[in-house]
């Protein structure tokens, strides 16, 4: 377990930087963690990592293949915003756990 | 007399039919089962047919036999559910109501919902190997294909038998070695994940036999669209890969019934408590096989494990007591590596797969997580045992519950 602190609050994550807590989570660490990842949050960013969030808190898989079913955005814009892998910088970003596939 | 109706005679439906079979007498209940189709295939046979190690005809057996005496079967194709007033309403517009229903409807393709990929080139240069058209066609075009860039795509999870893409690539080897076209193949595995498999050890395991057998590996990568025209898949970042013959294995559904009964999440998955299998909607509908939503493979032995937990969940609803049996996600594979060997994996929701020896220590016989001629054996004599243990619902020496005993932990 490492602590990394984002916008002056100390946060627990693990060894590739995500949450293992996402409940310490605020948007204002989210905006933090965009910027290293090069990103500046707008309101359609922070609407994904909302659903996103909620999805996890309801213990539902996380897929690419969901997005389209958020009503928010399709796929090929969450590139856009998110751009090279989307799944794995929008979590880190929203404060949740790396989604991984249970085979 | 009560009923519990059972939709669907895949792998999973007609396991549960012949285990509750058992319990029918002077129950109070009786049992039917609900299938559209006349013939059920043995799916794991799907992966040797496009190489003519098996037929059409080695893999294929008519439902009415495999189903012991007890159970009614009806051959209708179900429209919905009506789970508030316990009915399974049908395509012809009769209906049929039920005490008990277990949904079996399994998983399904959909290729149609990714652009492109069911266009011209579809059963052309574009083949599945999951449906029995697919694995048949690929099959004629193997006959006379002389090479080139193949290129096998997971679309995106959930599959069924999540490593049977990989075992296409190993075999795919195999046949270009006895066939004399070893150098006019190249490979190329491209997943939606970020290495050769989902779990840590098993993926690199996994990702070193790709490399040793000269098996390239893209990562990462969620297809968008099939470009028919210039024979290239691209990812929806707009990542390009070129094939002389792609190999998909497309998106995957839960059956149309689910999500028009309002039972499923956004891919048509049964809605269910992944340890009880009771439905999270309706307590006296129950989930099993690839139709549930559940975090766990969509394989048969996975269905076989769930089939013993549901046989006494049900029995225990029936008394009106509560759901004492709980599923622990176990599931339990081999992968074909080709050259005659083997990997076999056992896992379950919590633990990954580890290397040791199944299913008793040191004596094995079989290796875990370890290339070996004995898994290869393994996977041959399961044919036999699907259809004369799995299938009539008889016990295997194999535990519900995944054991540790043998395993290797760090």
């Amino acid at each position: 377990m490492t602590q990394i602190r984002y916008a002056g609050v100390t946060v627990d994550v693990n060894e590739e930087g995500y949450f293992t807590n996402p409940s310490q989570w605020t948007k204002d660490i989210a905006a933090e963690i965009a910027k290293e990842e090069g990103i500046v949050l707008t309101d359609q960013h922070y609407a994904i990592i909302e659903f996103l969030r909620n999805r996890h808190n309801n213990g539902e898989a996380l897929s690419i293949r969901s997005i389209n079913h958020s009503g928010i955005i399709d796929v090929k814009t969450f590139y856009q915003l998110f751009p090279g892998a989307p799944l794995k910088k929008a979590t880190k970003i929203a404060g949740i756990p790396k989604p991984s596939s249970c085979i | 007399m009560k009923r519990i109706v059972i939709l669907g005679a895949g792998t999973a439906g007609i396991m549960m039919a012949n285990k509750l079979n058992k319990h029918l007498a002077g129950s109070g209940f009786e049992l039917s089962i609900i299938e559209k189709e006349d013939t059920h295939y043995y799916q794991p046979g799907f992966l040797f047919l496009p190489f003519g190690h098996y037929k059409k005809k080695d893999i294929a057996k008519p439902v009415n036999k495999l189903i012991t005496k007890g159970a009614e079967l009806i051959k209708k194709e179900a429209d919905r559910i009506d789970a508030e007033g316990n009915k399974v309403l049908f395509k012809d517009g009769s209906s049929i109501s039920y005490d008990i229903l277990i949904i079996a409807t399994g998983a399904r393709i959909v290729p149609e919902d990714t652009p492109g990929l069911k266009g011209e080139l579809w059963y052309k240069k574009i083949f599945d190997f999951y449906t029995i058209e697919g694995a048949t066609a690929l099959a004629e075009f193997f006959e006379t294909w002389e090479g080139g860039h193949l290129v096998v795509n997971v679309a995106d999870n959930p599959i069924k038998c999540p490593v049977a893409p990989i075992e296409f690539c190993f075999y795919v080897l195999d046949c270009c070695r006895k066939r004399g076209k070893g150098n006019k193949m190249k490979i190329t595995y491209v997943t939606p994940l970020s290495g050769a498999f989902t779990k840590p050890k098993a993926s690199k395991i996994l990702g070193s036999l790709l490399e040793e057998n000269g098996i390239e590996l893209v990562t990462d990568f969620f297809l968008g669209e099939v470009d028919n025209e210039n024979m290239k898949i691209r990812d929806f970042g707009g990542r390009e890969v070129d094939f002389d013959c792609l190999v998909t294995i497309p998106l995957h559904s839960g059956d149309p019934v689910i999500s028009k009964s309002g039972l499923g999440d956004e891919f048509g998955f049964a809605k269910a408590d992944k340890h009880t299998l009771q439905s999270l909607l309706f307590k006296n509908i129950f989930v099993i096989g690839d139709a549930g939503n559940y975090p766990a493979s969509k394989a048969g032995s996975v269905a076989h494990f769930q089939a013993e937990v549901l046989e006494k969940n049900i029995l225990s609803f029936i008394k009106n007591e509560p759901l004492k049996e709980s599923f622990d996600g176990h599931s339990n594979c081999f992968i074909e590596t080709g050259r005659g060997k083997g990997i076999l994996i056992d896992f379950n929701y919590d633990t990954e797969p580890l290397p040791g020896t199944f299913p008793i220590p040191v004596l094995g016989p079989m290796k875990l997580l370890k290339e070996s001629r004995i898994n290869h054996w393994g996977k041959l004599a399961f044919k036999w045992i699907y259809w004369k243990i799995l299938l009539p619902g008889r016990k295997l020496p194999i535990s519900t519950h995944m054991s540790m005993a043998g395993k290797k932990t760090d």
